[in-house]
Parts: C-alpha cells; structure tokens; sequence
C-alpha cells in the first residue's frame, strides 16, 4: 500500500503537472522543427512519455469524434456498424508493431533508439493529425460538399505532415543518414507484415489445436456415455 | 387482436401479394421491406382466353389501348385479347396467317414478338422465316424486314429477328438472335440503315495477358472480345428505346459498367438517368436461395409514360420499378403457383399503372394493379414532377405513415420543403437519408440566410478578433511601463 501511495503522489506535485505541461507543449515545436526537435526531444530530455501517451489518447479520441461528429457529406460511415474498440485498435496495434518492428530492426543496425525513445519520437510526430482534424471536423460543420476540396486537401495535409514527422524522429533517434531512414523505413513496413503474418500463423494454429483437443473430449465423451 | 389480424389476413390474403415480398434498398444498400406496391387484379388463365388451344412458349406480349396481343409462338399464331371493358379476357381475333404480297394466305412460322403502331399497324418478328413482317390493321402485308444485304452485315449470319420497335415515322428497330453489334435499324422503306447501340468493345489487361501465355489453340477456345447482345427492347413515348441485357460479368454490376438497362438515344448512346444511391441493376445482393443463383437478369422491361419504367428479372421472377431518376420504388413479385408469383415470367407490359405479366409456363397473363400505398408513392412522384410540391409532400407523408423504411419518402418530403424555402427542415430529411446533393444545396442556402440575418454579429465578431492582439500588446506595455517605473 505504501508502495502505491508512493507512486500516487507523484500526481500531487506541482512539479509534475508542469513539466508535462512542457513537454507536452515541446510538441507544438517539434512539429515545426523536427531536426531540432526530436534531437532535442531524446537527448535533451525534453519529451517525455506521458506527453506521449497524452498525444497518443488525443489522437485516439480525434479518431472517434471524426466518426461521430463529422458532417454526413465528407463522412461515408454507417454509424451503427463502427466498433470502437476497433477504431482504437486501429491506430494502437499499427503503432505498437511499429514500435516492435522498427526498434526490432534498427537495434541489430547501429540504431541508437530504445524502444522508450521510439515510442515517444512516434507519438509526438502524429501531433498534426490531432491539430488539424479537430479543426477540420467544426470545418465539415461550415461547408458544403461542392467545397469539399478544402476539407481533402487539410486532411491530406494532417497525414503526410505526420508521415514526413516520423521519418525526421527516427532519423534523429538513431541518428542515421536520410538515405538509411528511408530504407529501414521500408524494411521495418516489410517486418510488420512478417509480425503480422506469423501473429495471424500463430492464433490460427492455436485455435485449431485447442478445437482438436475440445472435439477429441467430446468424442470421448460421447463413447463413454 | 390475434384473431382480428387472422381474419383481416384470411380477408385480404388472397388478393395481396405475399408478406415481406416486398422490398427496396435504403442508403447502405440493406434492404426494407415495405408493404406490398402492386396486388392482383386478375389471373387471365389461357382456358378463358383460348379455349379450345392452350398457350405453347407464349414469347411476346404488347399492348396498345384496351387490346393486349400475346404472340403464342409454339401454335406459331398471335392472339388479340380484349383487357378493358365488358368483355375483358375474350379473344377478339386470332391471327395465324396473313395475306401476302401475291394476295394469298399465308402462314406465320413462329412469331416471337411483336409491335403494333397507334394506327394498328403490326411489326411481326418471324424468326424461323427470318423476316420481320408488316402488316396493316386487316393483316394485309405492306413491307417486309429482311436480312440486311449490306456488306457491314456478316452473310454467314443467320437472321433471326427476336424483338422489334418501331418509332412514329415507321422505322424499324429489329433485335436479332447471334448479332452482337446492338439493334439493326431499318429506313420506313425497309432498307437497312446499320447498326444501332452497341456497347463498345471494352481491353482487358488480364485477358490480354492470358492470351499472350496460352498456346494457339487455346487461343481460339477462348471467347473473343465481344459486346452485349441485348435481351428485350422497349420504346417509351419520347421514341427513346429502353435496352435490357443479360451477357455481362456479375463484378461490373454494382460499379455500374455492365449497365443491364440502358436507354439509348437517336445516337445509340445510353442516356439513362442514374442518381440512385445504386445502379437499376435489379437485387443488390444475390443470395443463393430456393435454386435461384446470380444477380438479377433482366429480360422484359416496359417504361410509363413518366419515364417510370419496370424490369423483370428472370432469375427470381420479381419486378423493380425505378423512378426516373432511376432509384429503385420497389421491387415485388417472386417465384410459386399462387397468384401474384410466377413460374417462368416472360414478357411484361404496362397499362397506365397496371402491370401485365405473361407466364409461359402457366400459359396465362396476371394483371397487377397498384395498392393504395403504390398509387400514393406515383401521385407523389407525378406531383413533384408538375411542380406540385405542397401536394407532393403530403403524399410523401402519407407514404410514411404506410412505410417509415423509405428512403425516398424522406428524401421527397426534404426536396419539398427545400421548395417551401424551409432549409433547415429539408436539411433534416436530407442528412437523415443522407442525400448528399441535396444536403449541400439546402445547407448553401441556409447558411446564406444565416450569415445575412447575423452580419452584424459577425462583423462585430471580426473587429474584436482583429483589434484583440494589439490591444493586448498595447495593455501588456502599459503594464511593463507601469511596473518599470
């Protein structure tokens, strides 16, 4: 118990809630200065993880209202089919094999990320999409559908803004050339497939080994009945 | 209550159409049931209408007036039945032969279909005599269609004309058997014009790459590129002839490249309408159920004079009725033995609202006659179309009130009050149906009168937001100052 009021009162400092503060606002200048930025976010320590995690939820949440409260004309989506579980497994699942893979990949490379690291460059360079579609929902709100362009071209922009913020992070956590970025970029995609396809190996295999065991119960079952 | 719905059931049962055959698609693309649009009017058995013959492979149905002409192609004779009036089911007159040019009788060899002018005038394909007759009102033989001498036309074809139309100035529009290059047009004169409406041949990457990988002689097994062979034709009374096909591939339905209903132009272009959520391919989703499998084929369509038009699907003998716009009414009607469904639906035609469906194997025609609900649902349509919104609203309201699954009928209410100037209710029933069009039209409006009714608000609004940060900086330095000194 000790041990838990301990770590809960870490939440009662002043201390902690500004350097979160802080570090949450370094992301706005990341995002405008990624080499400098996520130099500075791992080897200056001006990240740090709940800001991430903050990043992470917000992004999380955007997807959701951008379901819910997007106006019907640039949001083709039948409501009562959407699942929420998976809309929030749809982006967490993506970053965490990222995560895996890439700090997988580029630690047997020279890479001079940890997984904490890899993990905070990540959340912090997906801080545009949150910062833009938010906006973009209250615009969806003020246009009609002839002036769609608009509403296409920021969202477009919210997307490969983040892309081209998570090339910058890992080049600056593992501190590789552009050229080496790009390819261990391309390799760690290739390594999330193989993730994937031995995840979806394994599970298929398991429940066809736990259906072999229940069907030769039942049949064993049914002979000594 | 039970007892009561029973009885009401027992009452009406027979003359309805069965429960939950009656459908349309809503915005996603489920369907909703909706209360039945048609009911049977009457069952014209062959027993009351040929007595003493009964049908053999009746093909061709055509009706002009109170006359519906059944082309009884097995007993290679065309039956003329009275379907208005007192005598209503009676053979008026058999027509087995006509007289020819030489003035003597002669026999037809089997005609498959037929068209008949408001001047009485007939257009008889004779498909085993290959040759598409002429004859006036006392069957007299005024011209005769031929196989085309033209060098367009390939020679070692054999003509079998199928399906015929005919425009006001008496040109001929012949649908024949093994010809792939869309409608043969006739001059009134019976000389050959060319071809009318083919679909042009479409490449195909996966296609040309297998050709390239296989050997010579599987080559030629292969079916070459050929366009659509068309199955029924129709002519609607704007003279633009309504197209229906079978031969496409079951993917290119939903994104409309198959295009099963077409309705072709002096050019032989297809003009249809299409601002459906859908395509009018008939069903949506094709389920294999009760021995029918596949997509909807369509194999007779007739159009109203409001380019309404209905198509029947041969595959699970229903019939969809589009507007003009071609959004789906509703779609009824079904394979069985009762009255309102059908063995082997063959040929439909239309007389004002009423439906006539020839079954080939029962040998007998059903007339099916709207219900309140279809008849409101047409009003409804019709008074849009006049300008009559206030009315057409009211109608889509009663639509509602029968069936609250329709999308159309919000859509129509929304369109009505976007007439009446009520943007921010049409906007309602827009979003609600998500008819993005006119959504964005009701909204443009309305946001036009919102901003003109707040411009002094949002002008104020505008100001603060432009003065507000010099004012801030100018307050924040007098504060420094202040502070300073």
């Amino acid at each position: 118990m000790n041990f838990m009021t301990q770590r809960l009162s870490v939440f009662t400092e002043r201390s902690f809630w500004s350097h979160l503060a802080e570090t949450l606002r370094y992301s706005l200048y990341v995002i405008t200065h990624p080499i400098d930025g996520f130099w500075d976010l791992t080897h200056e320590r001006r990240g740090s993880i709940g800001a991430a995690n903050i990043i992470v939820i917000a992004t999380l949440l955007t997807r959701v209202w951008k379901l819910r409260f997007t106006s019907f004309q640039f949001n083709d989506i039948n409501w009562q089919e959407v699942n929420i579980f998976m809309e929030f497994a749809s982006v967490l699942l993506p970053l965490a094999i990222f995560c895996i893979c890439n700090w997988g990949v580029t630690t047997l490379f020279n890479g001079k990320g940890t997984m904490k690291n890899i993990y905070m460059g990540t959340a912090y360079a997906i801080t545009p999409y949150a910062l833009i579609q938010i906006p973009l929902i209250i615009l969806s709100r003020l246009i009609t559908f002839e002036e769609g362009t608009f509403y296409q071209v920021f969202s477009t922009i919210s997307l490969a803004w983040s892309a081209g913020l998570i090339v910058a992070a890992m080049m600056m956590i593992h501190a590789y050339s552009l050229k080496k970025t790009l390819l261990f970029m391309v390799i760690t995609i290739f390594a999330m497939m193989i993730f994937i396809f031995i995840f979806m190996l394994f599970f298929s295999m398991i429940s066809d080994g736990f259906a072999y065991f229940i069907s030769l119960a039942r049949e064993i079952i049914f002979r000594l009945n | 209550m039970i007892l009561l719905s029973i009885g009401c059931s027992l009452l009406v049962g027979g003359a309805f159409l069965h429960a939950e055959d009656s459908y349309s698609y809503d915005y996603w693309g489920n369907l909703q049931h909706g209360p039945d649009p048609y009911r049977v009017k009457t069952v014209l058995e062959y027993k009351q209408f040929s007595p003493d013959l009964p049908l053999r492979d009746p093909r061709g149905l055509f009706i002009r007036g109170d006359i519906a002409w059944v082309c009884d192609t097995g007993n290679k004779r065309i039956l003329e039945i009275v379907i208005a009036g007192k005598e209503t089911g009676t053979t008026r007159r058999v027509i087995d032969s006509f007289i020819n040019k030489n003035g003597i009788e002669e026999p037809f060899e089997s005609p498959t279909d037929l068209y008949v002018d408001d001047k009485g005038v007939m257009y008889i394909c004779d498909t085993d005599a290959g040759r598409v007759l002429k004859l006036d009102r006392d069957r007299r033989f005024m011209l005769e269609f031929t196989k085309p001498t033209d060098p367009t036309f390939d020679q070692n074809l054999s003509f079998m004309p199928m399906r015929v139309v005919a425009d006001r100035l008496g040109r001929a529009f012949v649908l024949s058997k093994n010809i792939n290059r869309g409608l043969i047009k006739y001059e009134n004169d019976a000389s050959f014009i060319g071809f009318f409406g083919a679909s042009e041949v479409t490449f195909n990457w996966s296609d040309y790459v297998w050709k390239l990988l296989s050997t010579r002689a599987q080559r030629e097994q292969m079916a070459s590129f050929v366009p659509t062979e068309y199955e029924n034709i129709a002519v609607d009374s704007d003279g633009f002839i309504y197209a229906t096909t079978m031969t496409f591939e079951t993917w290119k339905l939903l994104g409309d490249q198959a295009k099963p209903i077409r309705r072709l132009n002096a050019l032989g272009n297809d003009i249809l309408i299409k601002n459906g959520e859908f395509p009018p391919i008939g069903d949506l989703s094709w389920g294999v159920a009760a021995g029918a499998d596949g997509p909807s084929k369509l194999n007779d369509i007739t159009v109203f004079d409001s380019d309404r038009y209905v198509a029947l699907d041969q595959t699970r003998a229903r019939l969809f009725a589009y507007d003009s716009q071609g959004n789906l009414l509703f779609a009824f009607g079904g394979r069985g033995n009762s009255n309102g469904r059908f063995r082997k639906p063959v040929a439909l035609d239309h007389r004002g609202r009423d439906l006539y469906v020839m079954d080939a194997a029962e040998g007998s025609i059903t007339v099916l006659t709207p219900t309140e609900y279809g008849n409101i649902v047409y009003d409804a349509l019709d008074e849009y179309n006049r300008g009559d919104y206030d009315a057409s609203a009211k109608r889509w309201q009663d639509v509602l009130r029968l069936n609250g699954n329709y999308d159309l009928a919000y859509i129509g209410m929304g369109k009505a009050y976007f007439r009446e100037e009520n943007y921010k209710k049409a906007m309602e029933y827009f979003e609600l149906k998500r008819s993005e069009e006119y959504y964005a039209k009701a909204f443009a409006l309305y946001r036009k009168d919102w901003v003109e009714d707040n411009i002094v608000i949002l002008f104020i609004f505008a100001v603060l937001l432009l003065a507000a940060p010099p004012l801030v900086g100018h307050i924040r330095r007098v504060i420094r100052e202040v502070e300073h000194s």
